[in-house]
């Protein structure tokens, strides 16, 4: 016991010198950042079923302030409280029509990753369709025209002779 | 000539929509709730925490609800404005101090000015979730029978005010 006290005392009562010193606080700042870092972790619900549907519903879900991302994937504040809301509202008995109900209520359509269909979105459901069918219109009009163009042109005989003559010669070049 | 045209027009309606598209601000999506009777809520007041303020407290004048937060940096911005506002006279403002600490957002009105006839504590976003705040801060223009009118997402502006919140205001009171 004594020992150990003269040990210690030893060690404050001994001066450091600079470099050791020095040494001493940087391994001491060591210490600091993971105390003062680590933050409590978000306590997920304690129930797995609700957690599992809650999840199911906020996939496809938009989060409005990080807006590529689903209110399930997203950790913005935003996101959590949405989560914490439809957990609590899943606790209440509420379906998952009116939880989803709930939010279009007060966010709109946007916060929906699936578009209803409605008159302000037919341009958004139709439109591929529709420029699909402009494209495959020109497409058949292009080909159309193009057959049209193409003449069958009937060779006469001195031609033909001609084309044999040259084809003949080709071959005896050939074999020779 | 036309094969050239047509390539050429296409090309300009997609330039045009793209134009259009890179002026347009994802982050301003259109609420549901414009229009619509401002959702009903009781709040404690900041000030003095014993006392509750009800949304229909406000029936019969036309009122501002801004939202705000004393670690919202985008509320500093608007707030020389708000304070301005008020002392004009124009039209009261009611400060929602949304998911704040009591403390911080006293100190924070003590620095930068109270423009709010009463400011009223949302602690946990809950009513926040019910007028579709996704980003502080936001100001809801509500008429005499409690009717949301507009909305301005992010910071009250200049511009803002003079073009569009201000003649809605002046046009509302009129209303019986």
């Amino acid at each position: 016991m004594l020992k150990n006290h003269d040990l210690y005392s030893s060690i404050v009562s001994r001066q450091l010198n600079g470099i050791e010193g020095l040494v001493i606080i940087l391994l001491l700042l060591l210490i600091i950042p993971s105390v003062c870092w680590s933050k409590e972790a978000i306590p997920v619900a304690e129930d797995p079923v609700i957690e599992k549907r809650m999840l199911a519903l906020t996939m496809d879900l938009r989060c409005l302030v990080c807006q590529n991302e689903s209110i399930a994937d997203s950790r913005a504040d935003f996101s959590n409280d949405i989560r914490r809301e439809i957990r609590e509202q899943i606790k209440a008995n509420k379906t998952d029509q009116e939880i989803v109900q709930f939010l279009v209520d007060r966010y709109g359509d946007f916060v929906l990753y699936n578009p209803p269909m409605k008159p302000t979105t037919m341009l958004l459901w139709f439109g591929p369709v529709i420029l699909f069918i402009i494209g495959l219109g020109s497409l058949v009009v292009y080909l159309r025209r193009r057959r049209a163009q193409i003449e069958d042109v009937t060779l006469s005989q001195v031609q033909l002779d001609r084309a044999e003559a040259l084809l003949n010669e080709n071959k005896k070049g050939k074999n020779v | 000539m036309m094969r050239y045209l047509i390539p050429l027009f296409a090309f300009m309606v997609l330039a045009a929509f793209l134009l259009v598209g890179l002026t347009l601000n994802p982050r301003q999506v259109p609420s549901p709730l414009i229009d619509k009777p401002a959702p009903i809520f009781q709040l404690n007041h900041l000030h003095e925490p014993e006392r509750l303020m009800a949304s229909n407290d406000n029936l019969g004048k036309v009122w501002l609800l801004n939202v705000w937060a004393s670690w919202c940096v985008a509320c500093r911005d608007e707030h020389p404005l708000l304070v301005q506002l008020a002392n004009t006279g124009i039209v009261p403002i009611y400060g929602l101090n949304y998911k704040d600490e009591r403390t911080t957002a006293l100190q924070w009105l003590k620095r930068y000015g109270d423009p709010y006839t009463i400011s009223i504590v949302d602690p946990d976003g809950k009513v926040g979730i019910d007028y579709g705040v996704y980003g502080v801060p936001e100001t809801y223009v509500i008429d005499k029978k409690g009717i949301i009118r507009h909305k301005q997402i992010g910071p009250v502006t200049v511009d803002a005010l003079q073009k569009t919140i201000i003649p809605l205001i002046i046009e509302l009171q009129k209303q019986a």
